[in-house]
């Protein structure tokens, strides 16, 4: 739990820039639109009807499509801009739908009064209209602020820190600790900016001053914090950190803890992670320069990126291959690979297996209509399942999605009978499982890669030599009780990583 | 100071007010009579523009009030509403101030005014000044909704019926001080009202509508002595109907037949 504290400051900070930027500019885009729409009644249809589109978009998907949006602009693509962006659309609608009511509800009589003691239309908006309508568009602010508190810690897998990072890294590393830190912390955080943007209202209704007075000295030193500590970094002379991305999963989270902290005993630099990055994600994020370091896999990149479908490549052809690739079309470079494959695998309870007599993949073919499997997010739309169900031609009774963490649960209840499993996944070992052999050799090899930006690899030779030093330092046992140690024993990842590198001593 | 020239309103099909001409002098106060829709309020309302004419023209201190700013004029033309219409988000001083403070006079000039306007309908500045219109009586918030109207010292108003919810002392009273302050300020009004006996007692003139059509316009003197029509008539008839009715009751007491 101290642990998790001690992150709190980092992650507490950047989830109140979000929030508190978004929500401004979610106000100063839909006030004015508000207003216009009740001055041009034409444009009211068209304008509250694309804000709602916008609404039903699910809001991770609307922050994920800011990604590939930005990419192709050219623009920040992971990070602060497209969770800032997605932010402040989402937080649009209720404050333009609220404008737009608080505004027409105002009494026809008030408006008429308004006109009659000689107001123009701009006085009439300022110290009739919008004081009128106040408490309606104040209900639509504390809307926007409680969702986009909420929402923002859905930033965490495009790149930007938030309290999601307790959420997505507690959920995957089953640290309900850490879960529980992120969800209070938002929570918090909601109900006191809730609380204040109340207090303005009350205030104002009531005509007392000092109430308004305290709530706007709140907010504007809010805002003032969140300004200083998103431009502090500008004004620093200090190195850009080395930053290293991981994915979404406990191997990625021990991975970039342990490059994090050897790059920082070995060069000495300053160094900073951005976890749970979507798969994608983390790779456009490194190609644009964004962050500098993160492991993937030789097969992800040969199936993904490069399309290939070709069954059987052996281990070095296809790390060749990959890292040609990678260099020419993209680069990126591969600093290290660590010593480990990490495949893709389909698992089956071990007491089933013996039952069954399943020993490969190929055994599962006549029984295939039976079965159902479970898996995580990304594996039915992969190529590699594309890969295994067209070799051997097989058909599932079932096939759920679910999450990584619950995969495990459920096929030791035996709510699905088969899994998506890694190899290195210490739960194999944990939850008696059984890897089924890939006889026909559907699924690409899987080597554990470190890959670097092209910045990294031209200006911080230190660090690329430093990574060079990793290179088949990890075999798979390694990896795999590691991960065990995470995910079943409940260690923390970098705890894991610290005690991994000890065991390298001193390489230079 | 007021010409109206064949103005005319329709609602559609509708005639809310059909060819009116009228003219109202500097000084004068024009009483504006007659039944419920017969568009009293319209007519007034094309005065200061809250309503745009479908037809005809109104002239206001010699210029066409269709070629001046709606808001300047609005700013020179007290206008009491029927519905009153206080601004419930301002305290009862902030909206009798609202017109100078548009016009710029200065706090204190305005404070100043406000605490004038409030003694002048009777209600005590002290403790009325900083209070909620809903915190009032539907009568002092029409006291309040004339003394809004005065405040900006128009040259010109526009009064629907501004007394309707007062009770008769009080009544009479504000009718005096309106009275006065006509006289010293030289105000030309057209003052619509139901109450006969106010509409004698203010009115220089008397203009009888129905149907959106003037019937008849002319003195009281006129108006009591020679009638247009039955309407007229009867209308103008009513305080001395009312005065037989009280009398029968004091001789008789109530009766069926008591009329
Ligand atoms: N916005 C409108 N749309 C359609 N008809 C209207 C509108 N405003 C007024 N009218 C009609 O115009 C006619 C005149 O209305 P107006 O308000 O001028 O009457 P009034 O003489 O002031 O009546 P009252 O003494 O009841 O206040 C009425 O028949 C009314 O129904
Ligand atoms: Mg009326």
């Amino acid at each position: 739990m101290s642990a998790q504290l001690a992150l709190l400051p980092e992650y507490l900070t950047a989830h109140v820039q979000l929030t508190l930027l978004a929500l401004l500019c979610s106000a100063a885009l839909s006030l004015p639109l508000g207003v216009a729409v009740t001055r041009v009644r034409w444009l009211e249809q068209p304008v509250l009807g694309l804000a709602g589109v916008i609404q039903t978009i699910p809001s991770l998907a609307l922050l994920a499509v800011m990604v590939p949006l930005l990419a192709s602009m050219q623009l920040q693509s992971i990070g602060f801009l497209p969770a800032f962006i997605g932010l402040t659309l989402y937080g649009v609608l209720p404050i333009l739908r609220n404008t737009v009511t608080g505004i027409a509800g105002v009494d026809p009589a008030l408006q008429e009064a308004a006109r009659g003691v000689g107001m123009t239309p701009r006085q009439r908006l300022w110290r009739v209209e919008l004081p009128l309508a106040l408490p309606v568009i104040i209900a639509g602010l504390r809307t926007a602020t409680v969702w986009t508190v909420g929402i923002a810690t859905l930033s965490t897998p495009i790149g930007a820190t938030s309290l999601g990072n307790y959420i997505f890294s507690g959920l995957q590393t089953r640290n309900y600790a850490a879960v529980l830190v992120g969800c209070v912390a938002s929570a918090g955080l909601a109900m006191v900016l809730d609380g204040l943007v109340r207090m303005v209202e009350v205030g104002l209704r009531t005509r007392r001053r000092r109430l308004v007075g305290v709530a706007t000295t709140i907010t504007v030193g809010l805002y003032v914090f969140t300004a200083v500590t998103l431009a502090a970094p500008l004004f620093s002379n200090a190195d850009r950190p080395v930053m290293i991305g991981a994915k979404g999963f406990t191997e990625q989270y021990i991975l970039a803890s342990l490059l994090d902290q050897w790059v920082e005993r070995e060069t000495g630099r300053p160094t900073a992670q951005r976890q749970s990055l979507g798969s994608t994600v983390a790779f456009d994020a490194l190609a644009a320069g964004d962050i500098d370091i993160y492991v993937d896999y030789s097969g992800t990149v040969w199936a993904h990126l490069m399309g290939r479908t070709t069954v059987g490549g052996d281990r070095e052809t296809v790390l060749a291959e990959v890292r040609a690739f990678l260099a020419d079309e993209h680069d990126i470079h591969v600093a290290a690979t660590l010593g480990f494959e990490n495949a893709y695998a389909v698992a089956v309870r071990a007491i089933q297996a013996e039952a069954m007599g399943l020993t490969r993949i190929s055994d599962l073919v006549p029984l295939g209509p039976t079965l159902s499997m479970g898996g995580d997010f990304e594996f039915f739309s992969r190529q590699e399942w594309v890969a295994i169900r067209d070799t051997y031609g097989l058909t599932l009774s079932n096939q759920r999605t679910m999450d990584a963490a619950l995969m495990y649960e459920a096929i030791a209840e035996g709510a699905v009978d088969l899994i998506s499993a890694y190899t290195t996944d210490g739960r194999i070992v944990a939850y008696d499982l059984r890897v089924l052999e890939d006889d026909r050799g559907a699924i690409p090899p899987y080597d554990a890669v470190v890959l670097v930006s092209a910045r990294l690899a031209r200006d911080w030779p230190d660090v690329l030599a430093a990574l060079g030093r990793l290179e088949g330092m990890i075999d798979v046992e390694s990896m795999r009780s590691m991960n065990l140690r995470v995910d079943v024993d409940g260690i923390d990842p970098s705890t894991v990583a610290a005690a991994f590198i000890t065991t390298l001593g001193d390489s230079r | 100071m007021i010409e109206l020239q064949h103005l005319t309103k329709r609602y559609g099909d509708q005639v809310a007010v059909s060819d009116l001409s009228l003219e109202v002098t500097e000084g004068e106060l024009l009483v504006l009579l007659g039944g419920s829709g017969c568009g009293k309020t319209t007519t007034l309302k094309m005065i200061n523009r809250l309503i745009e004419p479908s037809a005809g023209s109104v002239r206001v201190d010699g210029e066409d009030v269709s070629q001046l700013d709606t808001h300047e004029l609005r700013r020179r033309v007290g206008y009491a509403f029927q519905q009153v219409g206080l601004f419930p988000h301002l305290t009862v001083g902030e909206n009798i101030g609202i017109t100078p403070s548009l016009l710029g006079w200065t706090e204190d000039a305005i404070r100043h005014r406000v605490d004038e306007l409030l003694a002048l309908v009777e209600l005590d500045p002290e403790t009325t000044r900083d209070r909620d219109p809903s915190e009032l009586s539907g009568g002092q918030q029409q006291r309040v909704g004339v003394a809004r109207a005065l405040a900006a010292k128009p040259r010109v108003m526009l009064l629907d019926e501004p007394f309707g919810a007062l009770d008769p002392l009080t009544r009479g009273r504000l009718q005096d001080s309106f009275i006065r302050i006509r006289r010293d300020l030289g105000v030309t009004a057209v003052f619509v009202t139901h109450d006969m006996v106010e509409a004698l007692r203010l009115g220089d003139r008397i203009a009888v509508l129905d149907h959106g059509r003037l019937v008849q316009v002319g003195t009281p003197g006129t108006l009591l002595r020679e009638p247009a029509d039955d309407y007229v008539r009867q209308l103008l008839d009513t305080p001395r109907r009312e005065a037989r009715l009280v009398d029968a009751l004091l001789s008789h007491g109530p009766g069926p037949d008591s009329r």
